[in-house]
């Protein structure tokens, strides 16, 4: 008997072979493979149709195009379907549980996209007269008012466009201070559980970075930070709750010394779902702090951004903010303060971080999330959310080593390492095992104060019958990696991809498509 | 509250799991005076979907939305039709409510789409590779002034006149902390930057930036600043803050920039007040490890199977740490999906198409403006905005124009603040957006502002 196909169905398999049987397509039923639209769409095929442009003399400089660009194009139905397609390959939150720590992976409201697609928002342009942008302002406003409130600090900078943008408005405002006082203070000190755009910023900014150590209960060592304090130090850049998932409780006595030094406190914001509402980081002695929108209030992470990162300043740092602005102005109207007006109402500004004034498409999100939620719901939000990870963390530590269990309750993230597993056994085994229980993993290999770190952040927005699941789900494979299942070096084996190459990706990057090379024909 | 699902049953289920006996025992390490017992005073309650909806519908309805009036603006946003299969796809929720492709197994949508626009950014620009976005066409433009300093070695950047001026605050506010120099001059309407920029490069020289077309809108060949960037070691930086020009116009690229960045806003992503925007980023494949942000790459997994992954992460600040070449961190993923979707649905075809239809509008609003008398034209060329030189303060016309529902342009005098020379100024962009009767309806409305007399 012939077959067509070596690897595909003939008639005398038997079950098993047929589960490792190929498809003619690739496909495994709702599993559908996807072809780049480099490999589909041709460069006369087009999804979008206009009427025909007059005819004119053209005023290009004489620099017309003459060469193709290489641009493929898709009909409706053929994009429709590609994307679509494209979609089914990733995990969501509106798929499952996203437990990765310090990202904050809650439920993205759906309201939030409505507000923000209502086309006095989604339809002005960032440079219409001011008096013709009232509710846009308003709306900035507003939302500028509340992390004003519930921080409890001075002022807010509200154009950073993401976290790391925000640090970095952070650390050029504490630089604008020192540059004020005349003072050349090159170092900032960053505890070694930061997150990498601690360091990375501060260097961006022109300061050297020097390491913190962690106590072994998973804090800031607050006696070799005060000893590193002097006049040389222009601040420290702390996170709290930290990347441990633990209120870093000294932060106050931290914060003073910090001040009778003469330095600057920023506090990496990420984590403030663990404490909004509960807690104000301005009572605790910070003088700058970002906020990741795309975290605690909720606007949606698009598989990675767009961000928002404004940042909450102290009344030593306002002064130093940068434009724009928007300033409420005693008739009740709404004043956008750009480079014009800048020397009146904010003389002292370090200047503009980025071209118009922020993510307005994250502020209308953000600010819908916080009105639902309201002070009450906040509240609510930090209990639950810390109600979660310690039910994951107290449900899980007899299975996998948690090092700071003892130190007293996380916050909103539980930590675990791969301390207890079978010889050859690692975090990354876990990781992939969960993938094909249905779980996006948690955070791995960060914090890197731990052997083999899994951070585990469940967020509020999961039901007790959804925690659970997870908690079995991690048992499960917990302990298969405890008795050394061989299955799972190999996993996942259920995913749209088995374990991909990233060595032979960094080896030899292929970062664009190219037409496959025709064999050159014989002479 | 609905967002939130547990119940108080499971709370005390949870609570007894734990071991604690309310919720305040797992806030024991905030220190007791900084612990807040009751919702924050003054601040409002909890509000139904409906409350919150019909506060923002009350907000939304005091802007003058651009589709609701004839409209012009542009330096660096622009308006243009964006097919209704691209919102709805960046709302499936697997895009939407994805994180960064960390775990590529369970994120090749997100992968292989960043590897599509990485390719399509690549070659519309010119440019051997793209990177998966930044946050927008400013930081994008600082960034490659950074990254030619790296590679360079030195710190001197000339950053042409007609750069928009938001580009040159930014990379100023950047540069004060860097040590980096800039070497700036006065924007001038009656003639381009060439001139000094050829005369300015030396050996010290790390870059030269040139937006093309210009914040006025004029065009001008790359190729004779390139040529005198590379005789002296220094690179051309290219800002394309309209992306839809090159449909047209050669791409930086083929003029010999060695690295291109630009604003993807036109294509897929909408006006929002200024943001979010994706910002777009390609250079010479030799530079690549220079890079900032983050790059997908092609790879395989364990059966052979093609697919994609995050790669050349050890430029990055999670590897990298104060060694990184940039801190971003999250970028700009979904506005770069939806530029991507917005180019896939135009393709070549389309997109020479749309490059056309602006052009030609703009022609012809140019045409009909510069017939109003004492109006005229600042530009030799330009591709969908060009700049009018008025015979009254264009400021004061601007408002004027709006008094009047018409949302005529952008000032000079808005963008250059106390710069006598320019505040006559307006800059002009026509897309395909804007109909024959737009064009008339705002050319009335000038000749009308201008005979009233602004000011009067």
């Amino acid at each position: 008997m012939s077959t067509v196909n070596a690897s595909g169905w003939r008639p005398e398999m038997g079950e098993t072979d047929v589960m490792t049987a190929a498809t003619f397509t690739g496909n495994r039923a709702l599993m559908l493979e996807e072809a780049l639209i480099f490999e589909i769409g041709d460069s006369h095929t087009t999804g979008v149709d206009f009427d025909p442009a007059p005819r004119v003399q053209s005023r290009l400089g004489g620099l017309e195009r003459q060469r193709d660009i290489g641009l493929p194009g898709l009909s409706e139905p053929e994009a429709v379907r590609h994307y679509t397609r494209l979609s089914r390959q990733n995990y969501a939150i509106d798929l499952g549980l996203f437990p990765l720590g310090s990202c904050t992976m809650k439920h993205n409201p759906r309201l939030n996209e409505k507000v923000a697609r209502m086309k006095g928002f989604l339809d002005a342009h960032p440079m219409q007269p001011q008096e013709t942008v009232q509710g846009a302002l308003a709306v900035i406003h507003e939302l500028a008012e509340w992390l004003i409130r519930l921080t409890g600090m001075h002022g807010v900078a509200m154009s950073p466009k993401a976290g790391a943008h925000g640090e970095l408005c952070g650390i050029l405002a504490i630089k604008a201070a020192l540059d004020a006082r005349g003072e050349d203070r090159p170092v900032i000190l960053v505890p070694e559980s930061a997150h990498g755009t601690n360091p990375a910023t501060a260097a961006f900014a022109g300061f050297r970075v020097e390491n913190i150590p962690a106590t072994p209960e998973g804090r800031v060592d607050v006696a070799a930070l005060k000893t590193r304090l002097g006049p040389d130090v222009a601040g420290v850049m702390i996170t709290n709750p930290n990347t441990c998932g633990l209120f870093e409780r000294d932060l106050k006595v931290i914060s003073d010394a910090v001040h009778a030094a003469g330095g600057y406190v920023y506090c990496d914001g990420a984590n403030f779902n663990a404490i909004v509402g509960r807690v104000r980081p301005g009572d605790l002695g910070v003088d700058a702090m970002h906020i990741n929108l795309h975290k605690t209030f909720s606007t949606p992470h698009g598989g990675g951004g767009p961000g928002s990162g404004p940042v909450v300043l102290s009344e030593a740092l306002s002064p130093y903010g940068p434009i724009p602005f928007v300033a409420k102005m005693p008739d009740g109207s709404f004043k956008l303060v750009e480079e014009e007006s800048a020397g009146e109402m904010h003389p002292e500004t370090f200047g503009r971080m980025t071209a118009f004034h922020g993510q307005m498409g994250m502020f209308t999100r953000a600010l819908a999330y916080i009105l639902s939620h309201g002070a009450d719901g906040l509240k609510q939000v930090a209990e639950d959310a810390v109600l979660n990870a310690n039910y994951v963390l107290r449900s899980l530590e007899g299975t996998l080593e948690a090092p700071f269990a003892a130190s007293g309750p996380c916050m909103h993230e539980a930590l675990f390492t791969d301390d207890n597993l079978a010889e050859g056994f690692s975090t990354l085994d876990i990781a992939k095992g969960l993938i094909d229980e249905g779980y996006h993993p948690m955070t791995v290999y960060f914090p890197l104060v731990v052997h083999g770190a899994m951070l585990v952040e469940p967020t509020e927005t999961e039901s007790k019958a959804a925690l659970d699941q997870f908690i079995g789900a991690l048992r499960s494979v917990a302990n298969r990696a405890k008795q050394g299942d061989p299955a799972l070096k190999s996993a996942p084996h259920f995913a749209p991809r088995r374990r991909l190459d990233e060595t032979l990706a960094a080896r030899k990057p292929v970062l664009v498509w190219k037409e496959a090379e025709l064999p050159i024909a014989a002479e | 509250m609905r967002y939130l699902p547990l119940t108080d049953s499971d709370r005390q289920a949870m609570l007894a799991t734990i071991g604690a006996a309310s919720v305040d025992d797992l806030f024991i390490d905030v220190p007791e005076e900084a612990r807040l017992n009751g919702p924050i005073a003054g601040l409002p309650m909890h509000a139904s979907e409906m409350a919150v909806e019909r506060h923002f519908s009350a907000l939304a309805r005091k802007n003058m939305a651009a589709a609701h009036h004839p409209f012009f603006l542009g330096a660096g946003a622009y308006k243009h039709h964006v097919p209704a299969s691209v919102d709805h796809l960046i709302q499936r929720g697997e895009f939407l409510t994805a994180y960064t492709p960390y775990q590529p197994e369970i994120a090749q949508g997100t992968l292989q789409m960043l590897f599509e626009f990485q390719t399509q950014v690549a070659r519309l620009f010119g440019c051997d590779v793209a990177n998966a976005s930044m946050y927008d066409g400013s930081t994008a433009c600082w960034e490659a002034i950074g990254m030619a300093g790296r590679v360079t070695k030195r710190k001197k950047a000339i950053l042409s006149s007609g750069l928009h001026p938001h580009y040159v605050s930014v990379a100023q506010t950047m540069a004060r902390f860097t040590g980096d120099t800039l070497d700036l001059a006065a924007l001038d309407m009656a003639q381009s930057d060439t001139a000094r920029l050829l005369a300015s490069i030396d050996s010290e020289t790390s870059c030269v930036v040139v937006q093309y077309p210009d914040i006025l809108g004029r065009i001008e060949d790359l190729g004779p600043i390139a040529a005198k960037a590379h005789e002296h070691g220094a690179l051309l930086i290219t800002v394309v803050t309209e992306p839809v020009a090159l449909g047209a116009i050669k791409a930086p690229g083929e003029m010999g920039a060695d690295i291109v960045v630009g604003e993807g806003q036109s294509l897929g992503v909408g006006l929002q007040f200024g943001g979010p925007y994706v910002g777009l980023f390609a250079c010479k494949e030799k530079f690549v490890r220079q890079m900032p942000g983050r790059l997908c790459g092609e790879t395989v997994d364990a059966e052979g199977k093609r697919g994609f992954v995050l790669t050349l992460s050890t430029r990055e600040q999670h590897i990298r740490r104060e060694k990184a070449t940039s801190n971003i961190c999250t970028n700009s993923g979904l506005c770069a999906l939806a530029f991507s979707i917005h180019m896939s649905l135009l393709g070549e075809h389309g997109l020479r198409e749309l490059a056309a239809l602006n052009h030609a509008r703009a022609v012809q609003a140019a045409d009909r403006l510069t017939s109003i008398p004492g109006v005229s034209l600042v530009n030799d060329s330009f591709f969908n905005e060009f700049t009018l030189k008025l015979p009254a303060n264009a400021r004061d016309v601007v408002h004027r124009l709006a008094a009047k529902k018409v949302l005529g342009g952008v000032s000079l005098g808005r963008l250059y603040p106390g710069q006598a020379t320019l505040e006559n100024g307006l800059l002009v962009a026509v897309t395909e957006v804007v109909s024959d009767e737009d064009i008339e309806t705002l050319a009335v409305a000038l000749q009308e502002t201008l005979v009233e007399g602004v000011g009067a």
